[in-house]
């Protein structure tokens, strides 16, 4: 292609002369900053700087100059090819970043349009609630035990020092299942797990034990025939009614925050002795009775409101359970959860945790 | 219990300073927990007065009522000392009755207002009271009556009614049994305040001489039956009214002066009475144990049939009493009775209690003795009924008898001891309480106490029955030290292995579900024939065969369920029926199977051997824990990005597959048929080839029993079987980076055969080459053929060590599809 030409004479040949590739530079230039868009600036490539235009058929012809008109040729059509090249590629640039930020101003949505094309899951307050309080036993070592809603009746009552006709048998109404004869029951408490756990393992023992419990009360706002417990049980040499109250103190700090303690009042349960009944600090007026001015609702200006119940394991109990009651002393408590979540999250309506609507659950999300 | 403070204070000095809240705040610290307290005529205010009727004019009215328009003298009270002109609507009162007025101005409880007002023609300036107005007692048979002897008209009439009595009402725990009378909740304030108690129950009795009423006692269910003789009674003689008031405080309501002195006497000292007309009974008292079948009419005249294990107290007549629990009608006292026998007597708590069960019959003396009577008060409450009934009821007491072992000292039991080793308290407690102190909080609640180098015994007092072990007395020091004194310090740190695989596993599970958009409910487990009705389970369905319950809470609903769906259908069609454009929804709880063995009842003096135990939990029904799913309505919402989609039977599986992929678990899916789900469309799942529940869309059938929308479906499955099917460790995965190579290809197959087999016979033929393969599309219709239908499968493959040459890629999918041909009839499109 770029062999001499010899259709004409060299020295007279046109496309060469200075001011011929001047003015093809020239327009080029012109050109190429009237470009207003990348695909002006494409034409405007193929006509002043494609195989085509001006100045490459300006290149063309040197080759077919006497050697001493070469030079210098050469020189100003490279010189003006290279200024239309450098246009070309600023002007390029230019255009495609006025195009990048067009494309992103038109590309604009409304962010606040609805997302939610795939409904939130979640899991129930009451199962979050359980796991959270685990977690605090947990991290204090203890462990979680487990036990079946439907127990030998043994295993509720007689192991924990609640004989046939003890009046306190009458305290808790019970689910019999049928025949009487085969002795089953639905747990009545979660105390069981604790006479279970001790009939199994050797001491030392901690556990926590969370659980669903049955009873035949009639279904309002503040009963259930199934509700939710949490017990635990320490068991080793030397526990005291100092290490019940210490690890109440620290569970309900845990649960409620700072300044939250417990208080003990004598109380009677079969299964322990001495018995308390516990009460936590009033979360709500942090013990002080009022707030505002006005008398505190939650706890009646008590200051106080009652938790649950606890006390030292009668040794009755650790003997059917096969614990050496001269070796090993042991605490137990027991609070309800649903409570003790309803006052966490102010629920006034028990049966709102077990009527199964949703609005509950995606409330709490996937964690309490 | 409610306790009149004036009345513990009979027996307790208690510093004059001290007020109601204090008394209650020391005795709830104690164990004698305050439920309320009740001041008698709380809520009236201004001029409440003695007043004498002067004139009554009887004046029938249009309405068919009569009132009396009277004048009455009310003294000074009313600023004028002229009398009242009041209207009055009862008739219990003749001129010259003093009664009780509230003037204009004052307040009755309920925020009455009183004010002079006109009323059937006269201006009525106040009201003459009843006990109701004053809120003083349920009876308004008329206004009230004071005594001729009431204060001059005028004088404020709170003192003559006893107003202002600040009423204790405690909540007694059912091993404090002596704190269920006055004497023994005085005596706990006494302790609470170190201050004297004056024992009521300390008074000289008469010695026995079998001059009382002949009793023979035949059962060991009684070891103490005192009878006093009382004649010449006045029948008609009322009940004084300090013993009304009391009694109405502690809300018994007055009877008779005989009842009404038992009763008082109950509650002073604890112990029941019972009084016979003597002229009633033939022949001596006899205790015994009923014969099967054999009646009583009880006194409140119900006829009761008696059992072997009832004990009684009989005479000639047969029974006469059911012992500790309810007279009989047939010797009850009337308004002829002159002669009397008190019965004052000790039985046995489980007796009682038993009997009490078995007749429905709680009453406060059963209460008591169900709990633990002092065993040696008879003889002290008998003569204190006796005293108060010849006091206020005349005659004379002439006889006294008793009889049963505690009746002697030479044949009593001796007084219980417990002994423990002195430092007990304080080591339980987990505070520094020294000798002294253990000591003096034993003798505090009338123990003896002897110390013997490191062992200290305490006679336990007969009034503390309760008091039987060595942790017992450890309470006792406790409470009396103080509940607020034990210090509050954390056990030693426990080493604990954390969470079990299975809890963390199970908490994981409940991620995944709410991760997947599923929703957890938590519902009641009791299910009935109507649930599985709905479910179209078959009449021999196994989930049918549910644990009943004695005592459900609804006959509807006798069973313990073995399947979540019942519960879960109930809660989705509630969540639809509020609004919900669609629910998908999980729970997992245990279900019960039964057994049918019955679980032993164990002594309690030793462990259950490893035998024993294995016997009992042998017996308890089955009860895996469970996971239900239900999807029903939109799955996902529908918006400016597309329309919603619908719930469907794949949504169902692919719960369970995700948990598969979660846990590490391989599932395999298979079709069944099995109800609630639609024949067609219901997958079994299984792993290792053992089945673990199922999973589609629910019954056509079933979704309408429910009230659900059409094509819901719902899962449920093992979750114990899943959860122990995951392995312990996963093994961590070889994947090679060479290029892949894409091949798909399109299979003609007959309709019924499953893409899960096309997909295994590809997977066999293909090699070890193939990485994965994806169905991406099925297509039936006319270029298939009828009974046909198109799978277009993505196989991908790759080598562990070098790029497939195409060649290589084209032999391992011939061969995939020639598999496919020979096990599945496939033909390539
Ligand atoms: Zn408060």
């Amino acid at each position: 292609m770029s062999g001499p030409n010899t259709d004409y004479d060299p020295v007279e040949v046109t496309p060469l002369k200075a001011e011929e590739v001047e003015a093809a530079r020239e327009a080029a230039l012109v050109a190429i900053d009237a470009a207003s868009s990348l695909e002006e600036l494409k034409q405007t490539r193929l006509d002043h700087a494609g195989d085509r235009s001006p100045l490459a058929l300006a290149n063309r012809e040197i080759g077919a100059l006497p050697p001493a008109a070469r030079k210098d040729a050469g020189q100003r059509v490279g010189k003006a090819r290279g200024a239309v090249n450098q246009a070309l590629a600023a002007r390029q640039k230019v255009l495609e970043a006025e195009h990048e930020a067009r494309m992103l101003v038109e590309e604009t949505v409304d962010v606040t349009l609805p997302t939610d094309r795939f409904p939130a899951g979640g899991r129930h307050p009451l199962t979050t609630g359980a796991e959270y309080i685990a977690d605090i036993f947990v991290a204090m070592g203890w462990e979680v035990a487990e036990g079946p809603l439907i127990e030998a009746e043994w295993l509720n009552f007689d192991a924990l020092n609640l004989g046939p006709d003890h009046p306190a048998r009458t305290m808790q109404d019970t689910f019999w299942t049928e025949p009487a004869e085969n002795h089953v029951v639905l747990r009545t408490h979660t105390s069981p797990v604790q006479a279970r756990t001790m009939l199994t393992r050797e001491a030392p023992i901690y556990v926590v034990c969370p659980g669903r419990v049955f009873r035949t009360d009639e279904y309002d706002a503040t009963h259930s025939p199934m509700f939710h417990q949490v017990e635990g049980l320490a068991i080793d040499e030397g526990i005291s009614m100092a290490n019940l109250k210490g690890t109440l103190d620290h569970f309900a700090t845990q649960m409620f925050g700072e300044g939250i303690v417990t208080r003990f009042r004598p109380s009677y349960f079969p299964f322990t002795e001495p018995s308390a009944e516990v009460d936590l600090t009033c979360f709500v007026c942090r013990g002080a009775q009022v707030i505002d001015g006005v008398t505190c609702r939650t706890c009646k200006g008590e200051g106080w409101i009652e938790w649950g119940g606890c006390g030292i394991v009668n040794p009755r109990v650790l003997v059917a359970c096969g614990v050496d009651p001269e070796k090993y002393s042991g605490f137990a408590f027991g609070m309800g959860i649903d409570r003790t979540l309803m006052f966490r999250t102010g629920l006034s309506d028990l049966r709102t945790l077990f009527e199964g609507d949703v609005r509950l659950t995606t409330a709490f999300g996937s964690e309490l | 219990m409610k306790a009149p403070l004036s009345w513990i204070k009979e027996y307790v000095s208690l510093p004059t300073e001290l007020g109601v809240e204090e008394i209650t705040d020391r005795l709830t610290a104690l164990g004698l927990k305050l439920e309320a307290i009740e001041t008698s005529g709380a809520g009236i205010e201004g001029p409440l007065v003695v007043g004498q009727v002067l004139t009554a004019d009887a004046e029938p009215q249009k309405n068919g009522k009569t009132i009396n328009w009277c004048s009455v003298d009310v003294g000074d009270a009313n600023g004028t000392g002229e009398p009242q002109g009041i209207v009055c609507g009862a008739h219990n009162f003749v001129p010259g009755d003093k009664v009780v007025v509230i003037l204009p101005g004052g307040v009755l409880p309920g925020n009455f207002q009183i004010s002079a007002r006109k009323t059937y023609g006269h201006l009525s300036a106040g009201m003459i009271c009843s006990a109701r107005e004053l809120g003083l007692g349920e009876e308004a048979d008329g206004i009230i009556v004071l005594p001729a002897d009431a204060p001059a008209p005028g004088t404020d009439a709170r003192g003559v009614l006893g107003l202002g009595e600040e009423i204790i009402e405690f909540e007694i725990n059912p091993d404090r049994a002596y704190a269920l009378s006055m004497r023994g909740i005085a005596r706990d304030a006494a302790l609470g305040f170190d201050v004297p108690f004056h024992d009521p129950a300390q008074i000289d009795f008469p010695v026995a001489d079998g001059s009382g009423y002949p009793v023979r006692l035949e059962d060991e269910g009684c070891d103490y039956f005192v009878t006093r003789v009382i004649t010449g009674f006045d029948p008609a003689a009322p009940t004084p009214e300090f013993i009304k008031k009391r009694l109405e405080a502690t809300g018994v309501r007055s009877i008779s002066l005989a009842v009404d002195v038992s009763n008082y006497v109950m509650m002073e000292l604890g112990q029941p009475t019972h009084c016979y007309d003597r002229a009633k009974l033939t022949g001596d008292i006899v205790v015994r144990r009923a014969s099967e079948g054999e009646k009583i009419t009880t006194l409140d005249d119900v006829v009761r049939v008696l059992s072997e294990e009832d004990l009684l107290i009989t005479d000639d007549s047969g029974p006469i009493g059911i012992a500790g629990v309810m007279g009989g009608a047939s010797t009850e006292i009337s308004e002829t009775t002159t002669e009397i026998v008190v019965e004052a007597a000790h039985f046995d708590p489980t007796t009682v209690f038993r009997s009490q069960k078995r007749h429905k019959l709680p009453s406060e003396a059963s209460k008591r003795f169900e709990r633990g009577v002092d065993p040696l008060l008879p003889p002290a409450a008998a003569e204190r009924v006796v005293e108060l009934l010849v006091e206020h009821g005349g005659g004379q007491a002439v006889g006294v008898s008793e009889v049963g072992s505690m009746a002697s000292p030479a044949t009593r039991a001796p007084l219980k001891t417990i002994t423990i080793p002195v430092d007990l308290p304080a080591r339980i407690i987990g505070l520094d309480i020294d000798e002294a102190t253990v000591v003096k909080s034993l003798e505090l609640i009338g123990a003896g106490v002897t110390v013997s180098g490191d062992s200290l015994t305490a006679t336990v007092p007969t009034y503390r029955v309760d008091l039987t072990d060595p942790y017992d007395l450890v309470e006792e020091v406790a409470r009396i030290v103080g509940y607020d004194q034990v210090p509050s310090v954390l056990p030693r740190r426990a080493t604990g292995g954390g969470l079990t695989r299975a809890q963390q596993l199970r908490r994981r599970i409940g991620r995944a579900l709410a991760g997947a958009g599923l929703v957890e409910v938590v519902d009641f487990p009791f299910v009935g024939e109507a649930d599985f009705d709905r479910l179209g389970l078959p009449a021999d369905d196994v989930l049918r065969h549910t644990v009943k319950l004695a005592n459900p809470l609804s006959s509807e609903e006798p069973g313990y369920t073995t399947t979540l769906l019942p519960g879960l259908l109930k809660v989705a069609a509630r969540n639809v029926s509020r609004g919900q454009d669609g629910v998908s929804l999980f729970e997992t709880a245990t279900v019960a199977f039964p057994v049918d063995q019955a679980a032993p009842i164990y002594g309690v003096d030793r462990r259950p051997t490893d035998e024993e135990l294995e016997k009992l939990l042998a017996a308890i029904p089955r009860q895996p824990l469970h996971l239900g799913v239900v999807l029903a309505g939109e799955r996902t919402r529908g918006g400016w990005w597309g329309a919603a989609e619908t719930a469907s039977w794949a949504d169902a599986i692919d719960v369970v597959r995700r948990l598969g992929s979660e846990l590490g678990v391989a599932v395999e899916v298979a079709s069944a048929s099995r109800a609630p789900w639609h024949p067609g469309r219901c997958a079994v799942v299984s792993i290792d080839g053992v089945e673990f529940g199922h999973a589609g869309e629910l019954h056509p059938n079933v979704c309408k029993a429910f009230g659900l929308p059409a094509r819901s479906a719902a899962v449920e499955i093992d979750l114990d079987f899943l959860i122990s099917k995951v392995p312990a460790t996963a093994a961590g995965p070889v994947f090679s980076t060479m290029p892949i190579a894409k091949e798909d290809v399109a299979l003609t197959v007959p309709v019924e055969v499953t893409v899960a087999a096309v997909e295994a016979a590809l997977r066999e033929g293909a090699g070890e080459l193939l990485e994965t393969v994806r169905l991406f599309d099925v297509y039936e219709g006319d270029q298939v053929g009828e009974g046909k239908k198109s799978l277009a499968f993505a196989l991908r493959f790759r080598a562990p060590d070098r790029t497939l040459k195409a060649e290589e890629t084209a032999a391992a999918r011939d061969a995939a599809v020639a598999r496919a041909a020979e096990l599945t009839g496939a033909v390539q499109r």
